[in-house]
């Protein structure tokens, strides 16, 4: 029987992604699975290639999981969330004001300029911009559009969100709440300088998606991630650079928020064509 | 509805941007892994932040009970990875230099000793790794005696008393100076070759050899100092001498390498700062023959030490050591040696004036320091187990440039 094996997609929006999958690979490697990694610019390449067979499982973005089930519908076939981090479960994003600003509440926002991060940042754009859609919010919005192509994945269009709020050039800024923790920790935003004033209801990020049914290496590859452990030394510092204390199984219970702002501001077609117009990954 | 009782923690106005994770973090310690903790407080963030926090280092959140009037913001369970990542540490030795390893693993690598290592990390190659090639009991007391006895070159010599030489005499010190310079620099380069192979379990060796290299910073300072005082040149180099101490340089074996610079060559360089200090025509050369003395006794100490541990345990070494003087000395055969120059100058200073019988009596003086050294490197050659006649033989064949 030959050893089962996997190519794996990973988006390289930081040199980490290397030394991470690097590790995986001789960790997967030495416990029966010939697995190897591919890696691409942006998240829309890495789908339309699993969806067309030249990968096997694709290390996605929530918004690159939309459309890898899309594209996979419109092609007759099925994509399922093979696992998924501890950390990508849950999480909110946060629409935040100067402490000293005159918005007390969501609707006080309308017709205010808000900061978001890039086009294709779920967490920062999308998701937000659809909460407040959602709630019927109308607001100018300034993009801060850094690494468009990686879905968020890079922190500099959040970043820039927020220092335009505290550089008194927009009303609001629009982040992760993890961020919002982040650049209070780091400094970009100030203890006592910021109020939180919406907050949306979680939802999940990331998953290893796979073409269904799935092959023995597949399979394998989804036992070997969940069988992980933080105790183990060789992982650990991989598991700490990728932010995971465990693989969970996939769900894709958490992605209806993303969906619903995908299809309102049309940046996917129901059968997973880039439609959004000003989107050049 | 869980069964298991619940711990509280208030954060007041403390919010996760002023170091509220520190409260939490401390309250989780005391649980175990499933233990719950019911966390209020008043910070508008905090909604946000704890459960932001505890996503991110493995801990699960929980919504307070419905109906709850406490102000709990949410119950955090306690996740496993705190315990997860201290799984297979270990210590690495003891703290004190007491019942060190014999050979501390390289995965200890720069952790302190004594601390807790995660498991995991490099594998840091520290070649000398073995405490009887290393270490020697005396050693944390040499450091704290050495690291007490640190001197400022500024302030610890009189470098504005007035005097005058003869400018001959003056030449004299300019050389001998001259030489003691290029001595000091081989003394600080020999140790420093070693400094990063020794493993940090032996950390006393590290930082006892870290102060002689810091004393023979300071040595070369003062003896160009003294060298320029009065004019602008040094004195000669001679081939021959750095030909001996580049032969002390390459020596790569860390053993080696201690006895012929701290035995024999610092040892018989005790002497010769001991005839200076006696014979020096100024103050300013008295005193930094002086200072430079005592540290370099120091050094001679632990060399002998470590050297004399090794030799107990070791029956080879003498063989090695044996063959280290000879390999040195067919080395050296057909070079000079000392510095006529230097010789010259140490009969000049040694006379005190220039009539013959002054001169005579300088010879002599010199005469006596050569054989003084050569009595103290027969004497630490029997303390390393030689016999008397081979420790005599051995001698003999010491480096004509003294180091």
């Amino acid at each position: 029987m030959p050893t089962p094996s996997v190519l794996m997609g990973a988006v390289a929006y930081d040199p980490k992604v290397v030394t991470i999958w690097e590790g995986f690979r001789a960790w997967l490697r030495g416990r029966g699975l010939d697995f190897d990694f591919v890696l691409y610019s942006h998240y829309e390449r890495q789908v339309e290639d699993l969806v067309a067979g030249r990968i096997d499982a694709a290390w996605n973005s929530p918004l690159a999981w939309l459309r890898a089930q899309r594209l996979a519908l419109a092609n007759g076939t099925t994509v399922r969330a093979l696992t998924m981090r501890d950390t990508d479960q849950d999480l909110t994003s946060v629409v935040v004001v100067r402490a000293d600003s005159p918005v007390r509440q969501l609707t006080d926002l309308a017709g205010k300029l808000v900061a978001v991060g890039a086009v294709d940042s779920p967490q920062a754009t999308l998701i937000p911009l659809g909460h407040l859609a959602v709630c019927g919010v109308e607001v100018d919005v300034r993009r801060f559009d850094v690494g468009v192509g990686l879905h968020g994945d890079h922190i500099g269009g959040e970043r820039d969100a927020a220092r335009a709020l505290m550089a008194g050039e927009v009303d609001a800024a629009c982040m992760i709440d993890a961020n919002h923790l982040a650049f209070v920790q780091e400094g970009t935003l100030t203890p006592d300088g910021t109020r939180i004033v919406a907050q949306t209801a979680p939802y999940d990020h990331c998953n290893m998606t796979v073409r269904e049914p799935e092959s023995a290496g597949v399979q394998l590859f989804g036992t070997l991630l969940l069988g992980m452990s933080y105790a183990d030394a060789q992982v650990r510092p991989l598991l700490d650079l990728e932010g995971l204390r465990a693989w969970k199984d996939g769900r894709t219970t958490g992605y209806d928020a993303l969906a619903g702002a995908v299809d309102a501001t049309g940046f996917y077609s129901p059968d997973g064509r880039v439609t959004a117009t000003d989107y050049r990954p | 509805m869980s069964a298991a009782p619940v711990t509280e923690l208030d954060l007041a106005e403390l919010g996760f941007g002023r170091g509220a994770h520190l409260l939490v973090q401390r309250a989780l310690a005391g649980l175990p892994p499933g233990g719950r903790l019911a966390v209020s407080g008043r910070d508008p963030a905090l909604r946000v932040h704890l459960p932001a926090w505890c996503r991110a280092r493995g801990h699960r959140v929980e919504a307070p009970e419905p109906g709850d009037r406490t102000g709990v913001v949410a119950v955090v369970v306690r996740g496993t990875a705190d315990d997860d990542r201290w799984f297979g540490a270990e210590r690495a030795g003891p703290a004190l230099p007491t019942a060190l390893s014999s050979r501390p693993p390289a995965r200890w690598g720069l952790g302190a000793r004594g601390a807790l290592l995660e498991a995991g990390g490099p594998e840091a190659r520290f070649d000398l790794d073995d405490r009887d090639l290393v270490w020697a009991d005396v050693a944390p007391h040499l450091y704290a005696q050495a690291a007490a006895r640190q001197w400022d070159p500024q302030t610890a010599v009189p470098w504005d008393d007035p005097f005058a030489l003869p400018s001959d005499v003056e030449a004299a010190v300019v050389q001998v100076m001259t030489y003691l310079v290029e001595n000091e620099q081989a003394a600080l380069v020999v140790p420093a070759r070693f400094v990063g192979r020794i493993h940090p379990h032996f950390r006393e060796v590290v930082q006892l050899l870290a102060v002689q290299m810091a004393d023979e910073a300071r040595h070369m300072e003062v003896f160009s100092r003294r060298a320029l005082l009065r004019g602008a040149e040094l004195g000669t180099s001679s081939a021959g001498g750095r030909q001996s101490l580049f032969t002390l340089v390459a020596e790569s074996d860390f053993a080696l390498a201690s006895f012929l610079l701290s035995v024999l060559g610092e040892g018989s360089f005790v002497d010769l700062l001991s005839f200076l200090h006696q014979n020096a025509p100024d103050p300013v050369t008295r005193r930094i023959c002086w200072l430079a003395m005592q540290d370099e006794r120091r050094h001679v100490v632990f060399g002998m030490a470590h050297l004399e541990h090794q030799a107990r345990l070791d029956p080879l070494l003498r063989d090695r050591l044996r063959a280290a003087i000879h390999r040195r000395h067919d080395a050296l055969v057909d070079t000079a040696g000392l510095n006529a120059d230097v010789f010259d100058a140490l009969v000049v200073l040694a006379a005190g004036g220039w009539h013959p019988d002054d001169v005579s009596a300088g010879f002599d003086r010199v005469q006596a320091l050569q054989h003084a050294m050569d009595q103290g490197r027969q004497r630490r050659l029997v303390r390393l187990g030689f016999r008397p006649d081979e420790a005599a033989a051995l001698s003999a064949l010491h480096t004509r440039n003294f180091m």
